[in-house]
């Protein structure tokens, strides 16, 4: 096993520029550190071989390496225990395959997310997904961090939506699972493993998508009410006939509204909204503005320092992570705000005129709470100095020991992002 | 088997619980694809997941392979036993542990039928929406190894869509928890890993499904083509016109034959048959029904009846799923394949099977979910002529080789199991295959858990994959490689 750092003065960083070529190898910069790990070089292979060989080479040096798309969501994680390299995937952003008649298109991982819809809606398409800060998130990133947004409540996430995927192994294997039909159950499906897996695995440099047909017309109306009387009318129209593509709780101290959206026929939306607002009674609906549909996004911006964690509970506890916030909240006087998608998962934060041990105790009072429920809560954005006395994950499943032996498999020398996922790996 | 570990299974399960006569084991001796036959030592029926784990651990200590099986209706040989090893039934772990309508959650053991899920949630509106033809049988844990699919997989997604987590007894004895009731927790998919696995990766005992609400309006559209080619335009046609149907189903002349030959369906009897469902809010359904006749009609059906009631629309459907069986009555044998291509090849990739079925002299009938590019042929055969079982297999394998050249998949929804795995590396290339590798050895080190399934050959745990390194000489440029 090749030492853990340590070893710096020996690395021969020209064989490197030799791989990926010279003038995509750079000194890090400031703006390259993790969570404060300083890093020292950054590479930008331009093929997936190119990348695949990077990744053998560093992992045969003894180097740690993370792997970087657009970058925006680096400070998810643990902060690593060490970084050495980073290996971008900026230059691999080519929309390899669209096969519109097909639905499916194939895409480079360090595709940004805005480019390829650009790309699909040529042709009336998209990959049916909003996740963060489009513009600059790449498709490798967004895979890798599991980041879904709004259209989940009627596309499913992420791991629904990718058929395909093409990885970089530490030892430089370049390894394909899936393919571009939809239907495929050949093999173990890699994609799903990959998704969520926060580049620990290995790098992905290629995947293939099913897409859906842009909307005809879309419309969303906006209820404003207490978090109870909201969180009973999002379970009415869960259980309800009406085929929304979008259905959010938005809370903070005193408000609360709930956003429904339609897409589809001009017919079908008007039959349905009819429908809402029967079922709404007395509860005031308006026209939502579209940006409501970013809040999953807005909710992180604002005055630092700040906290914002990833929940997931059922969707019956909504009113209760609500209340439970609006305790840990003010329990350090602190401001709160909520975003949640009907699925179940959904955005906390926590801020206002305040210091790290006050943002670390409101988190974990609701996560405390939030696990008696049986739901989890990941700690996402927030000061190192915040990150440094807790575990950003919480505690592992009874999984975990095998989660630790698919590492094992995958990167036995913990080259890839050491330390920064669940539980240490 | 050795009496003492024959005790030890009996002192777990129960004398009721374990068949170790040669008649009654001969039962289990091949799934759904009965070409393959093997009789397994014994066969455990546990009751509960410690029960399981006794099982399992007893198998760990003394390296006896087990196959899990649920139904046994597979079509790829996945529970197919192994000659030195044993078979777990699951079917009297049948019981329905969970049911949270408000977050639509169902909670069941893996020997639960598919159908018993909607059938438990229909009187409150909802279903579970993976719809294998066989899913009056078939059971949940036998789903979720193969990952089924279904006519409406096109729009609902298959098994994996809608699992959201498992118990799971590993290869080891040990128990886990993959997923769970809320989505998206922390750590690796593996539940996305699990399902679909085949039976290879351990054995679940409690699955957490989601289930959703029934749509406001379902409508089924019969289009009659003299062509596939026809109507496989047309499906082109609505899927560019930004529809998603809940299936499209297509039908040839021959399976089309045979179908109202079983269930009278009333279907018309043409050359391409089109079952397009459109499901939600009645205007939006109505609205783009005209527009799927208009596609239709564009295309060339001469014929387009939409199903007024609940009873017709059954009935059409009975039609359909019961496709396989009833090709029974055109010929005394046939083999079903599963490949899957883009929607796009199909005008050639159905040329070019009707080209190598008229070359070989046997007959293919041919079933698509054509929305997913999903083929069934079913290749026709006597098997009281000698030989035509081997012509039957090489013609049923070749299609299979069409799909692979086409970018398709050699199967959509029945799974590798013991039929196709050599196919496998037909479609993938060997870096694939020893990445999957690595899942299975993070699972089941020791090859125990329905070993020699899925891939051709089964790679031992502590094998290096075929990655070339470099030596440090050469790194150093010291030495060279000729």
């Amino acid at each position: 096993m090749p030492a853990a750092g340590g070893l710096m003065a020996e690395v021969s960083w020209p064989e490197l520029a030799e791989i990926v070529g010279k003038e995509y190898l750079r000194a890090a910069t400031a703006a390259d550190a993790i969570d404060g790990i300083e890093v020292q070089r950054v590479a930008e292979p331009g093929t997936p071989e190119d990348l695949a060989h990077a990744l053998r080479w560093a992992h045969a040096a003894g180097l740690k390496v993370a792997p970087r798309g657009g970058g925006t969501k680096m400070g998810w994680g643990n902060p690593p225990v060490a970084c050495d390299l980073v290996l971008s995937t900026v230059r691999l952003n080519r929309v390899l395959e669209y096969a519109w008649s097909d639905m499916t298109v194939i895409v480079e991982a360090g595709c940004r997310v805005a480019d390829l819809q650009k790309t699909l809606a040529e042709h009336g398409q998209r990959l049916a997904l909003d996740p963060l800060w489009p513009e600059r998130a790449t498709i490798g990133g967004i895979l890798s961090t599991n980041d879904s947004g709004t259209l989940r409540a009627r596309y499913g996430s992420l791991r629904d939506l990718v058929i395909g995927i093409t990885v970089a192994l530490p030892d430089g294997t370049l390894a394909k699972s899936g393919g571009k039909v939809v239907k495929n159950v050949a093999g173990y499906d890699l994609s799903k493993l990959f998704t969520g897996a926060l580049g620990t695995l290995g790098v992905i440099v290629q995947a293939i998508f099913r897409l859906h047909p842009l909307p005809r017309q879309s419309r969303s109306l906006s209820f404003s009410g207490t978090p109870e009387s909201l969180n009973q009318l999002l379970l009415a129209i869960q259980a309800s006939k009406l085929t929304f593509t979008g259905l959010q709780l938005r809370a903070a101290q005193g408000s609360a509204h709930l956003d429904v959206r339609f897409d589809g026929t001009p017919a079908g939306i008007e039959a349905q909204v009819k429908q809402l607002e029967q079922m709404a009674g007395s509860v005031a609906a308006s026209e939502a503005s579209a940006n409501v549909w970013t809040s999953h996004e807005t909710i992180w911006e604002g005055a630092t320092p700040a906290l914002v964690a990833k929940f997931s509970v059922l969707p019956t506890q909504f009113a209760a992570v609500c209340a439970q916030a609006e305790r840990s909240a003010s329990a350090q006087s602190l401001a709160w705000k909520i975003v949640v998608q009907n699925v179940g998962a959904g955005y906390a934060r926590f801020g206002g005129n305040t210091n790290e041990q006050s943002l670390r105790n409101a988190q974990l009072t609701l996560r405390e709470e939030i696990t008696k429920m049986g739901g989890t809560l990941v700690a996402l954005g927030c000061p190192v100095a915040v990150k440094r006395g807790l575990d950003v994950w919480g505690a592992p499943s009874d999984a975990q020991p095998l989660m630790v032996r698919v590492k094992q498999r995958f990167d036995p020398d913990g080259t890839l992002n050491p330390g920064r996922f669940v539980g240490g790996i | 088997m050795e009496a003492r570990i024959l005790n030890e299974f009996r002192a777990i399960v129960g004398a009721s619980g374990l068949i170790t006569e040669a008649e009654q084991l001969s039962t289990y001796d091949c799934d759904g694809l009965t070409m393959f036959r093997v009789l397994p030592l014994a066969v455990l029926l546990p009751t509960s997941t410690a029960q399981v784990q006794g099982i399992v651990r007893v198998c760990h200590r003394e390296k006896i392979p087990f196959v899990a099986r649920g139904s046994g209706t597979g079509l790829s040989g996945g529970a197919l036993p192994v000659a030195n090893g044993i078979v777990i039934s699951l079917t009297r772990m049948n019981r329905i542990l969970e049911v949270d309508l408000p977050n639509q959650r169902v909670v069941a053991e893996p020997g639960v039928i598919n159908l018993t899920v909607t059938a438990r949630v229909a009187p409150e509106g909802y279903f579970y929406a993976p719809d294998p033809s066989s899913q009056l049988v078939c059971s949940i844990g036998g789903n979720v190894a193969e990952n089924s699919g279904g006519a409406h997989c096109l729009k609902y997604g298959f098994t994996t869509t809608h699992v959201l987590g498992m118990e799971v007894v590993l290869p080891d004895g040990s128990l886990v928890h993959l997923g769970g009731l809320t989505v998206d927790r922390p750590g690796y998919d593996l539940t996305g890993v699990f399902v679909g696995s085949e039976g290879t990766l351990g054995i679940t005992t409690k699955v957490i499904l989601r289930i959703i609400k029934k749509p406001e309006v379902i409508q089924v559209l019969l289009a009659a083509f003299n062509t596939t080619n026809e109507a496989g335009a047309a499906v082109s046609g609505i899927i560019a016109a930004g529809m998603l149907p809940a299936a499209i189903e297509m039908m040839d002349n021959l399976a089309i034959q045979a179908a109202e030959a079983a269930v009278q369906a009333n279907y018309p009897n043409c050359g391409g048959l089109l079952l397009v469902e459109l499901d939600g809010p009645a205007p939006e359904v109505e609205t783009l029904m005209e527009e799927v006749a208009d596609v239709c009609t564009k295309c060339g059906a001469w014929e387009i009846h939409v199903a007024q009631s609940d009873a017709e629309r059954a009935r059409v459907w009975t039609g359909r799923k019961a496709a396989f069986a009833a090709v029974g009555r055109l010929a005394p044998a046939y083999i079903v394949q599963d490949g899957v291509i883009p929607r796009t090849a199909l005008p050639q990739v159905m040329s070019e099977i009707v080209r190598l079925s008229s070359e070989v002299g046997l007959r293919v009938a041919n079933v698509f979910h054509a929305g997913d590019g999903n083929l069934h042929p079913l290749v026709l055969y006597d098997n009281s002529v000698p030989g035509q079982d081997k012509l039957a297999e090489k013609l049923a394998n070749d299609i299979l080789r069409l799909c692979i050249k086409a970018g398709g998949s050699i199967t959509g929804e029945h799974g590798v199991g013991e039929e196709k795995k050599m196919f496998m590396s037909e479609m993938y290339a060997e870096p694939d295959l020893a990445t999957m590798q690595l899942v299975r050895c993070a699972f089941d080190p020791e090859n125990l858990s329905n070993p020699d399934k899925v891939f051709p050959r089964p790679r031992l745990c502590g094998e290096k994959p075929g990655v070339y390194e470099p030596h440090p000489l050469e790194i150093a440029g010291l030495a060279q490689r000729f």
